[in-house]
């Protein structure tokens, strides 16, 4: 048995401690903004963030995540105002929006603790996080408005 | 509460279900054989399966306070169409666009006409039934206001979600008038009058917000992965890997002792050509998705191959530039091809070459099916909702209108969610578990081994130049297995709707053209892919082009315009292609003035002809398809290692009237990465019958660091809304790669002619 909050909110689990927290979240819990898309963290749909860093939650394993905090994209602001959020809404960056979830959740990570990042730095910081659509041009836009913001 | 809906619902018809089995699971093969004599030819909207339907009642609800509901027909999968949608019946109906609320129609082709969403067609064909609906219901909302007042209709006008009476200035809100709106007669396609353009409130402008924004930017949206239904269980299938192949023995001990494995599913191979059918093999079904992984992952399974087990890609590569170094079918003749060959002053040859692609949609094809005796309810992301439906009525002997299905947002579609093959799986598990429903999921991997892949393509174009370097004549030999091979036993020739997606309707002025398409057989699931047989036309063609005027000593843009030719609109008959996207060939003339104008608009913005330091270079490119007109210029740096950046793409783009520019823009910035991944990195490769690929990271795609640091984009629009409107989602990416490769050149000197470039400008 593991206990971890998610959202706030303590969490209980205890079953097989290899499944990762991503299967966790969208099977288990019904938090389903947080996406499947590789299984490798190779695409960043199902990043989240644990202990307020990034990762990649479908290889982070039930195991590792006893007494930890787990904020997914439900959870980055009660309202949907965070300036991440509020940028990707202004400027339309979604397409399909399937990914975008990470995206955001990557993004607001960034600014945290690179409040005013060159493109350098949020392609550098970004570059885990595929877009099919290609949303690229406005996933930078955004992030440079939110920094304007935060 | 909805009134319209409410009466709507009452007037439901089902006429027309049976009919639809006869025909199938396979509608797209409408799409492949010559239409059924008719007494008159179809083209457009009208000639989809469903047809188009503008009855407001069947769209549209409006609640006592005052809200509207909209139905959207159409998948929606990052095209915006749901915005677009309201933008438009929001606009005729003189509705407040943010008291509008879309829902997804579920499939129900015969009730809510086509909702095949592929072809670049959602706009292109419903812009007018859509403002008929929004129209037909303003003018009812305007008749119940002038009964009740008295007063003649004339005299009252609908106005920002109320009807206002002019000459007294009362004004009643559209809630209030709803109920009495609902009963009244629909008026008459010919009674409508539509707004005229100068008094759009929505349509047209660039500022509207998604309608999925909030839900998107909160993780609250539901996409097909997300469906939660109550006792769900979760399941992944392990496919053969080698297209034909079937299980010759299985053991399951391993993979039933996983904690949370439910049951261990055999499901049998279909026969080949399989259609949209599932490639069968052994299912695990568990608890929760990790667990089915896990299980699959246990399985011992011998497979038989088949037929295609020795599929390799390199050699058929070999196989391919085999078959295009001799004649083939003829699909286009004018003049003498090869006698002004043999009198040209200079003969210039090229081969090109594209691999198969995988769609890789962010999210992964999966369906979540119930399927009990009385019948199937599926929630699923998929393209076509009636193909499906058609496939599970005829598989499990039901009614069509006991199979419902609930379209839920795409993550991502591009072609690979119009095969609803997933969904098939979803509702054979379920029905294995007793009606249990069952979530079935592809993985990544299995969305790259065992998809139905864009086909791979060799291009072999000779022109001959006369003395001025003017060319005299054009042969152009396409080989590339054909969709058609999913459907009919070898079928090796290009259907005319892949032949007329670039290769017979080549515009240029050139009085001997000949089109050759020889054979080749299909070893693999070939499908549509966005854009489909325009991305290798398109490449060669607009690679080729650069190669003449390279070998004419002349400007590449100048040397375009000059092939072009005069401004003129070609019949598309003119032009072999017997297609022609499915549309009316005198509403849709090959125009070749407006592709001259997003050539020279292109051209312009990108600052053709302007000096750039070394190591750089402007390559330019141009295409007509979905009957929309692109040209993109792409400014290149490659570094002395070979290191290939994009500092900036300009793309010009006309598709007619343009009713959400936003999202037309953003789908052009969107085909501009496309274009660049599968340009620069995309490959799908066989050895043994199999997939060699297995994730991104032996597939990968453009991330936001090979982006182009600068997309420009630049609509090119017509003076009305009168002008047909042309597709959208599709025709911005054929010329990015061309555009790219011959950059490439100007900067290099370098002609890339097979695709992926990949470490081919390593030095």
């Amino acid at each position: 048995m593991s206990t971890f909050t998610v959202n706030g909110r303590t969490h209980r689990f205890d079953g097989d401690p290899e499944t990762p927290l991503l299967w966790y979240l969208r099977d288990i819990a019904g938090l389903t903004g947080t996406k499947f898309g590789c299984g490798m963290a190779l695409c960043g749909a199902c990043t989240v963030h644990l202990d307020g860093q990034a990762v990649r939650s479908c290889v982070t394993p039930m195991a590792s995540v006893e007494g930890r905090t787990i904020t997914t994209i439900e959870g980055l602001s009660p309202d949907g105002s965070h300036p991440v959020q509020a940028a990707w809404r202004e400027l339309n960056v979604a397409q399909c929006g399937y990914c975008q979830g990470g995206q955001i959740m990557q993004a607001a990570t960034l600014l945290k603790a690179t409040p005013k990042p060159t493109d350098k730095e949020i392609d550098a910081a970004m570059a885990g996080n595929i877009c099919r659509c290609g949303t690229y041009p406005r996933i930078r836009a955004a992030i440079k408005r939110a920094a304007q913001r935060s | 509460m909805h009134a319209l809906d409410r009466l709507a619902l009452a007037n439901v018809t089902r006429r027309g279900f049976l009919r639809g089995v006869a025909a199938g699971a396979f509608v797209l093969a409408v799409r492949v054989s010559p239409p059924a004599l008719a007494e008159e030819k179809k083209y457009g909207g009208d000639a989809m399966s469903g047809g188009l339907k503008d009855d407001p009642r069947i769209f549209l609800s409006i609640a006592v306070d005052g809200s509207v509901t909209l139905l959207c027909n159409r998948a929606e999968m990052g095209q915006g169409v749901r915005t677009s949608w309201a933008m438009v019946v929001a606009d005729e109906l003189e509705a407040d666009l943010a008291r509008v609320k879309v829902l997804q129609a579920p499939g129900d082709e015969t009730r809510y006409g086509n909702q095949n969403t592929d072809g670049s067609r959602s706009m292109r064909h419903h812009f007018e039934p859509l403002r008929r609906i929004g129209a037909a219901a303003r003018r009812m909302l305007e008749e119940e206001a002038a009964a009740r007042w008295g007063v003649a209709v004339s005299q009252v006008s609908a106005e920002n979600h109320e009807v206002v009476h002019g000459p007294s200035g009362r004004r009643v809100g559209f809630g209030a008038l709803a109920l009495g709106a609902a009963g009244r007669p629909v008026p008459a396609r010919e009674a409508l009058v539509l707004k005229t353009p100068d008094r759009f409130r929505y349509i047209g402008r660039d500022d509207i917000a998604l309608v999925d924004n909030d839900d998107i930017t909160t993780g609250k949206a539901v996409y097909g992965i997300d469906a939660r239904i109550e006792g769900v269980a979760y399941a992944v299938v392990a496919r053969p890997p080698v297209y034909g192949g079937r299980v010759k023995r299985f053991d399951a001990a391993k993979a039933l002792k996983v904690p949370g494995v439910l049951k261990v599913v055999q499901i049998d191979a279909p026969a080949i050509p399989s259609a949209f059918q599932p490639l069968g093999g052994v299912a695990v079904v568990a608890e929760n998705t990790f667990a089915a992984i896990k299980g699959r992952s246990l399985l011992d399974i011998e497979w038989d191959d088949g037929p295609n087990a020795s599929y390799d890609s390199a050699q058929y590569r070999r196989t391919l530039e085999s078959a295009a170094g001799k004649p083939g079918k003829v699909v286009r003749n004018n003049g003498n091809a090869q006698a002004a060959l043999a009198s040209a002053a200079k003969r210039i040859e090229a081969t090109y070459y594209i691999p198969h692609l995988a769609h890789a949609p962010m999210e992964p094809p999966t369906a979540t099916a119930r399927v009990t005796a009385g019948g199937c309810e599926l929630w699923c992301s998929v393209q076509n909702p009636e193909a499906i439906r058609a496939d599970l009525a005829a598989r499990f002997k039901l009614p069509r209108d006991k199979v419902v299905v609930h379209p839920l947002l795409l993550g991502g579609g591009f072609g690979r969610k119009s095969k609803p093959d997933f969904a098939s799986e979803a509702a054979i598990l379920s029905h294995a578990m007793q009606g249990r429903p069952v979530k079935l999921t592809f993985t990544r991997e299995d969305d790259l081994q065992n998809g139905f892949l864009h086909t791979v393509s060799v291009e072999r174009l000779e022109a001959g130049l006369d003395a001025a370097g003017k060319p005299l004549a054009w042969l152009h030999r396409t080989v590339a297995p054909t969709i058609q091979a999913l459907f009919v036993p070898n079928a090796a020739h290009e259907g005319p709707f892949e032949l007329g997606m670039g290769a017979v309707d080549m515009p240029f002025a050139i009085a001997n053209v000949r089109v050759e398409n020889p054979q080749a057989a299909a070893h693999t699931r070939v499908g549509w892919f966005r854009s489909v047989s325009n991305i290798p036309h398109a490449f060669a063609i607009q690679g080729f082009v650069a190669e003449l005027a390279a070998a004419a000593g002349r400007d590449p843009k100048d040397y375009l315009l000059e092939l072009l030719g005069p401004d003129r609109l070609i019949d598309p008959a003119a032009l072999s292609d017997a297609w022609a996207y499915g549309e009316d060939p005198k509403r849709y003339p090959f125009d070749t003035g407006r592709l001259r104008c997003v050539i020279e608009k292109a051209a312009s913005e990108a600052g053709w002809g302007r000096k750039l330091p070394r190591g750089r270079g402007l390559g330019i490119a141009a295409h007509r398809s979905f009957v929309a007109y692109t040209a993109v210029t792409v400014e290149v740096a490659v570094g002395a290692d070979g290191q290939l950046s994009i500092p900036r793409v300009d793309i010009a783009f006309d598709c007619g009237a343009v009713v959400n520019p936003d999202r037309v823009r953003a789908q052009l910035e969107g085909a501009v990465v496309w274009g660049v991944s599968l340009a620069t990195v995309g490959e799908i490769s066989f050895k043994a019958g199999r997939v060699v690929q297995s994730n991104f990271h032996d597939y990968p795609v453009a991330r936001i660091d090979a982006a182009p640091a600068q997309i420009r984009t630049h609509l090119v629009v017509p003076t009305g809304y009168g002008e047909p409107l042309g597709g959208v989602g599709e025709p911005g990416l054929p010329p990015v790669a061309p555009a790219l490769t011959n950059a490439i050149y100007a900067a290099t000197g370098k002609r890339i002619r097979a695709l992926p470039i990949g470490d081919q400008l390593a030095r």
